[in-house]
């Protein structure tokens, strides 16, 4: 077996042009889908003016002063904005396509914040040319407009807490640059208490006193429970998130794992099928099986060269990514072990397509169209399709190779767990297709 | 007939594919440097006979006197990797053989080929004739008692056909026996010892040349002629 592995090198070496598009391919497949995956859409340009004036856009709320302008940064964070200096700007801009969309701030935006009596309104303009742009810039301004109000509505909530706080323990009130004094119910319940206790026992101004102090006790006590429900009114709904399923990699880290799998997929696939019909279409396949070498003898070459190839290639793939992504260098055992597993599936599942196809090129082509499908199914998250579908989908995914791969390398990579059962689901399938490559032999030679 | 010189013996041979049945009850003996040819139409069952004394097929039926490992195997189609050169070709197999001296065989084998100045070159820029030489000379790298040629000249020129049979006739001059499947009926006449003819997966000759012709019972005929006449006579 040793010399055929050195033939297959051999053969391998005096056909530079296919060892480097079968690795150059695969990596450039891989870091397209990486970058698709880990990289949302440009920035669109967003045209943008803003009718506050420099002093119209502060405003004061109890007493306190909020920069409209500086929370823009916050808003603008997703856009490529294009600053103009009307409302007219921004429409034309929008017409003419040299902007997706527009957003303007009325001059009254801060008069009409401030008066707590209105809303204050935001005008947007679309332009429609780029269906899934403009449907990314609607979902962002509008997330940030959100936002936005989430955050004024929270100040305001304190304000008003404050405000209670002031009538319930008094204190200074500023407004409009002046100071008043408020009493407070606490002390005006004092002041009452005291004054309660200099009239006559049983008179009818004391009875009266006692209802007044009762009532201001009363206030105070439903004023301390004013700050719970004012917190639910400024963040009616809180997210408590937990992860049921599946492991906390980054879309980043998760990229580098898909990147990993894609081309471990490609290089052993092609590998493996295209150097077993090799033999049967270099007519040597019956000569070798006359007693040189052993059926399983031969899968197993075919199948420990194909792996030992693309496990290094990949391995050479993340070590150069390591040089531009962080990944953690101290599992670096794993992540072979993780390569070895998916690439032995792989060339079990290369033999069996070698040995149905029996000649290089539909062993090619086929490999390559399994290929795709096999990645993009593997990729289809739960609720994006009907349940009985994500069931199939499931299912045909576990029967393949690429999925338990793309699960034992995001483990290995990123910690992610589950490295034991993604590499007994592997070996599983080392079995099932090498069994299938063995039973399909007996008919490799007709 | 079965002699004391006889290297291969092949008795009954029976082989079925389903329903068909390819070779029915074939037998052939062959002695020390003789030479048989198989001839036959299209769908004969020579190259099934090949394959079955070459261990690539079992039979259904029947037995074979020689280890499929003294029997050396030259296919149709030359069965060789393009990419490597006629000495890696040969190393490799050689190798594979488990050959004594794997080195030492491949120099016999470029002397005896004539190849030697084509050692280096890769196979997928041969010549069909010496492509076919490197072929045989595989075929004959563990010193086999028998050769098993099929359709050894198809694809060649005269000229090449000529320089592969004087390189045969050398082989069975020193002792191996050769049998050949062929089409080229000419050939059968002219080099083979002992002639089977086969039709429908059934022997319906065995002997030489000659023995055809008169069987025919015919005169003025060529030996093509002759064969074809022998087969109309017999309903095929």
């Amino acid at each position: 077996m040793r010399w055929l592995l050195l033939k297959d090198l051999r053969i391998l070496r005096r056909s530079p042009l296919m060892v480097a598009l079968l690795v150059i391919y695969p990596i450039v497949i891989a870091v397209l889908i990486g970058f698709a995956l880990s990289r949302g859409p440009d920035k669109p340009k967003v045209a943008f003016y803003s009718g506050l004036s420099v002093s119209a856009s502060t405003i004061e709320l109890g007493g306190h002063n909020l920069n409209l302008a500086d929370e823009e940064g916050a808003l603008f964070r997703d856009i490529d904005v294009v600053p103009v200096d009307s409302r007219a700007a921004v429409i034309e801009k929008v017409r003419d396509g040299e902007v997706l969309a527009g957003i303007v701030i009325p001059e009254d935006l801060a008069s009409n914040l401030q008066s707590t009596l209105e809303s204050g309104k935001l005008q947007v303009f679309y332009n429609t040319e780029d269906p899934a742009k403009q449907a990314y810039v609607e979902n962002t301004i509008e997330a940030q407009v959100k936002a936005a109000n989430a955050a004024l509505t929270t100040r305001i909530a304190q304000e008003a807490l404050d405000l209670l706080n002031l009538i319930g323990d008094g204190g200074v009130y500023h407004f409009l640059g002046q100071d008043f004094n408020v009493l407070g119910l606490k002390r005006a319940e004092s002041i009452l208490t005291d004054t309660r206790a200099t009239l006559p026992a049983g008179s009818e101004k004391r009875e009266q006193l006692g209802e007044v102090i009762d009532f201001t006790e009363l206030a105070r006590d439903n004023l301390s429970f004013s700050d719970e429900v004012l917190n639910v009114v400024g963040e009616p709904i809180k997210v408590s998130a937990r992860s049921l399923d599946g492991g906390r990699t980054s879309l980043d880290d998760f990229a580098v794992a898909l990147a990993a799998s894609v081309s471990l997929m490609f290089i052993t696939l092609q590998l493996a099928a295209g150097m077993l019909a090799s033999e049967k279409e270099e007519n040597a396949f019956p000569r070798l099986v006359r007693g040189l070498v052993s059926h399983t003898g031969l899968l197993a070459e075919k199948a420990g060269l194909a792996a030992v190839c693309s496990t290094a290639v990949c391995l050479l793939m993340l070590i150069g990514l390591g040089l531009f992504v962080d990944l953690e260098w101290s599992r670096f055992a794993l992540w072979v072990v993780a390569l070895a597993g998916g690439a032995l599936a792989f060339a079990a599942l290369g033999l069996a397509i070698g040995t149905l196809t029996r000649e290089v090129r539909a062993a090619s082509l086929l490999a390559f169209m399994l290929s795709l499908p096999l990645a993009f199914l593997a990729l289809v998250p739960s609720g994006a399709v009907a349940p009985a579908l994500y069931d199939v989908i499931r299912a045909v995914s576990a029967v393949f190779p690429f999925k338990p791969t793309l699960d034992a390398l995001d483990a290995a990579l990123n910690d992610a767990g589950g490295l034991g059962g993604a590499m007994l689901h592997l070996a599983a399938l080392v079995l099932v297709f090498g069994a299938l490559s063995r039973l399909a032999l007996r008919r490799f030679a007709a | 007939m079965e002699t004391l010189t006889t290297t291969l013996a092949a008795r009954d041979l029976v082989k079925r594919y389903g329903e068909r049945l390819a070779l029915r009850g074939v037998s052939l003996s062959a002695g020390r440097g003789e030479l048989v040819a198989v001839i036959g139409p299209n769908g004969a069952g020579k190259t099934t006979l090949l394959s079955i004394l070459a261990g690539i097929q079992r039979p259904d039926e029947g037995m074979i006197s020689v280890e499929p490992e003294r029997i050396g195997w030259v296919p149709q189609q030359a069965s060789l990797y393009g990419k490597l050169t006629v000495e890696e070709n040969l190393m490799l197999f050689a190798r594979l053989e488990r050959t004594p001296d794997p080195k030492a065989t491949v120099e016999r084998m470029l002397e005896l080929t004539d190849l030697r100045n084509r050692s280096g070159d890769q196979v997928g820029t041969l010549s069909g004739g010496n492509r076919q030489r490197v072929n045989i000379a595989i075929g004959l790298l563990a010193r086999p008692e028998v050769l098993l040629l099929d359709e050894p000249s198809t694809g060649l020129d005269p000229r090449q056909r000529e320089r592969l049979w004087e390189f045969i006739l050398r082989l069975a001059g020193e002792g191996t026996t050769v049998v050949y499947a062929t089409h080229h009926i000419p050939e059968a006449d002219r080099y083979a010892d002992q002639l089977i003819v086969l039709a429908d997966g059934e022997r319906v000759f065995d002997g030489s040349p000659r023995e055809l012709e008169q069987a025919t019972g015919t005169t003025g005929l060529d030996f093509e002629q002759a064969f074809v006449e022998y087969l109309r006579q017999r309903g095929h």
